[in-house]
């Protein structure tokens, strides 16, 4: 399906900040703002939600440790008991580093995963960006545009808010 | 936003706008190589000849090859493994505890530490698979059903807990990596002009848009990996440490040695990383990046970390006598004057004095005296972990088990092919990668450099849009009072 696109370009992360935030105090609806690095108060010009990762991270924290208790007092503990050094066949201090590792190894590639997973990020052949500048240099604001919008409002809109340049761009597959 | 003191140093020098940064980080990956680079490759990739003649000696031959004997049944394969390992944690300690502690001036150097980190560790792993003998049956570390053989691993056994501790860094270290590399990947793709290079790196780059969204998942991904590494490379070095502490093995069995080591590994690490920094800012011309200032920070980390160490070599001396256990007490003696005195005194020089004359100003910021310093650091820390593993060996409880050890040319082929694998590994590394994390070098520019990239003055605040871009109409009704 062809999208149609305004792409607000930005020379400054502060400008576009309160760009962002103009633009949405005036009704319009931004389809995606693209920028080269990580802006701080972005998520809040933009009313992102707090992203729920770490709480899946701790679950996944959670997991790898049940895991490598179960997996050390299964094993050493009922499924093959030996005595090792006189100690106990469920020696917990020595059981420790194991635990340790695997809670962090659950808790790192299970967030990282999902992070992935989420976000739609996989290896592609090729991938159409709306502006490549974007990567580079500049601050893309993208508003989805259908027949009502009026492009000469929003150019306007744009423009008095700093964007140094209002770009209209077509894509088939986005 | 936040607010950076004026007499700061700049983090990054020249007066860099965005685009700069990419192109000064974006030209090596896109010129064609450079006779330097080909020259730096082949010698490299002749060491890797060595490695693999040595691995093929070993692997062919068995064990035997090596100068290992009876009493001394651990010798360079286990020095050069933790002299390895001590390297990598100096990428992690940059990446992860800077990026806890709010030190922006990690961002130019933390992509090629951790680049490190791992190429360190790769290396690190040859020591003990290729010791195992037959290393194709190294998958026996893992707790497998008792199909392969009778019984589970023992989870007791420290040497298993290396097993864990190693492969979750070496994972952990990688998604980190390649998780900051994304970004990056992207600013590549959409530069690259030739075919090959736009797949490769949209494959690399994993479809990258640098959405808002995702950056915000992004920094949180971050920040919680650094938060969870943080303790991980601290349990690493604990848990290698733990190989000989928990033994009973007259100057190893100490308590003293899990943070001893680790103090080692960053010490070793910092060493590292600057001889590999020095290079690299020289040879791909990234000094505005990786500022004198930077090269400073680093040896101070070396020095604070050296003295730890030089302390904790004289705590072990002192609890030796203090401990009043004759073996203990003669292992520390022999150490200093037995057979090996030499290597104990080369440790003790290269570690214990040399990282002191770094409290001099000129020293700190000088980069021939730095590149100097760091490669005897390099020495001493093998020297150190020599030290530990061979004079404690060679002459424990019983004397008529005493032996001295002296390495094979296989040994020295093995140790000086890691080398040339890990040099391999960075220079295509530097070669195709960018070396510097570019977004993150883009997000502290505008408030560290002294001109920053379109305003002027520090603080963007009270500065008018009218200075700030091309193109913003000078009656533009920003509101810039909204966010302070």
């Amino acid at each position: 399906m062809t999208k149609r696109f305004a792409l607000g370009i930005f020379e400054d992360e502060d400008v576009l900040l309160h760009a962002v935030e103009n633009v949405r105090e005036a009704g319009v609806k931004i389809y995606e703002v693209f920028t080269p690095f990580p802006i701080h108060g972005m998520d809040d010009a933009l009313g992102i939600e707090r992203s729920r990762l770490p709480i899946a991270a701790f679950f996944y924290g959670v997991i790898g440790l049940s895991f490598a208790l179960w997996l050390q007092i299964y094993t050493l503990g009922f499924d093959w008991p030996m005595i090792i050094g006189g100690k106990p066949h469920i020696a917990l201090p020595a059981f420790i580093p194991v635990s340790f590792e695997l809670t962090v190894f659950f808790c790192c590639h299970g967030m990282v995963i999902t992070f992935y997973t989420i976000s739609k990020l996989y290896p592609r052949w090729k991938t159409p960006v709306l502006d490549v500048r974007s990567t580079d240099d500049k601050f893309v604001v993208a508003i989805e545009l259908n027949e009502k919008t009026d492009l000469n409002h929003l150019t306007q809109l744009l423009r008095a808010n700093g964007a140094s340049e209002v770009n209209e761009k077509e894509m088939t597959k986005f | 936003m936040q607010h950076v003191s004026p007499v700061r140093e700049p983090l990054v020098t020249g007066g860099k706008t965005y685009h700069d940064v990419t192109q000064d980080v974006c030209r090596q990956v896109e010129a064609a190589p450079n006779v330097r680079w080909m020259a730096a490759l082949a010698v490299a990739l002749f060491f890797l000849g060595v490695f693999f003649y040595s691995v093929y000696r070993t692997l062919w031959y068995g064990i035997g090859e090596w100068g290992l004997n009876k009493t001394v049944g651990w010798a360079w394969d286990i020095t050069n493994f933790v002299w390895w390992v001590g390297i990598g944690h100096a990428g992690t300690l940059i990446s992860a505890v800077l990026l806890l502690f709010r030190q922006k001036w990690r961002t130019s150097i933390n992509r090629a530490a951790e680049a490190m980190t791992i190429f360190a560790v790769i290396c690190a792993a040859m020591f003990p698979v290729l010791h195992m003998g037959r290393p194709w049956l190294a998958y026996w570390v893992f707790p497998l059903q008792n199909t392969f053989g009778s019984l589970w691993v023992n989870f007791n056994s420290p040497l298993l807990w290396d097993v864990f501790a190693i492969s979750t860094y070496f994972t952990v270290s990688l998604v980190f990596w390649y998780t900051g590399l994304v970004p990056d990947f992207a600013t590549i793709r959409d530069r690259a002009k030739g075919p090959i290079a736009k797949v490769a790196y949209s494959l690399l780059s994993m479809g990258w848009k640098g959405s808002a969204k995702h950056w915000s998942r992004y920094e949180t991904v971050s920040l919680i990996l650094a938060g969870v590494s943080t303790p991980l490379v601290l349990s690493v070095h604990t848990i290698v440490s733990m190989d000989f502490a928990t033994s009973v093995v007259p100057g190893w069995h100490t308590t003293i040695f899990p943070p001893y080591f680790v103090a080692g590994a960053i010490f070793s690490g910092f060493a590292m990383v600057l001889t590999l920094m020095l290079i690299t800012r020289v040879v791909f011309k990234l000094e505005d990046y990786i500022t004198l200032e930077h090269i400073a920070l680093m040896n101070k980390i070396m020095m604070v970390t050296g003295s730890i160490v030089g302390v904790a070599y004289i705590t072990e001396f002192f609890i030796a006598w203090y401990s009043g256990v004759e073996f203990e007490q003669y292992a520390f003696i022999n150490r200093a004057t037995g057979p090996y005195w030499w290597a104990y005194w080369s440790m003790m020089t290269c570690n214990v004095i040399s990282p002191q004359l770094v409290w001099f100003r000129r020293i700190r910021y000088s980069i021939p005296a730095t590149f100097v310093l760091s490669i005897i650091v390099n020495i001493g820390m093998w020297f150190e972990r020599f030290v530990i593993i061979v004079t404690s060996l060679h002459r424990d409880y019983l004397p008529s088990s005493w032996a001295m050890f002296s390495p094979s040319i296989i040994d020295i082929g093995i140790y000086v092919g890691t080398l040339g694998l890990f040099f391999t590994l960075f220079l295509l590394f530097a070669k195709f990668f960018p070396v510097i994390n570019m977004a993150e070098v883009k997000s502290v520019l505008k408030y560290t450099v002294d001109n920053g990239p379109t305003y002027t003055g520090h603080d963007p605040h009270h500065t008018t849009p009218q200075t700030a871009t091309h193109g913003v109409p000078a009656s533009a009704p920003v509101n810039y009072d909204k966010h302070d």
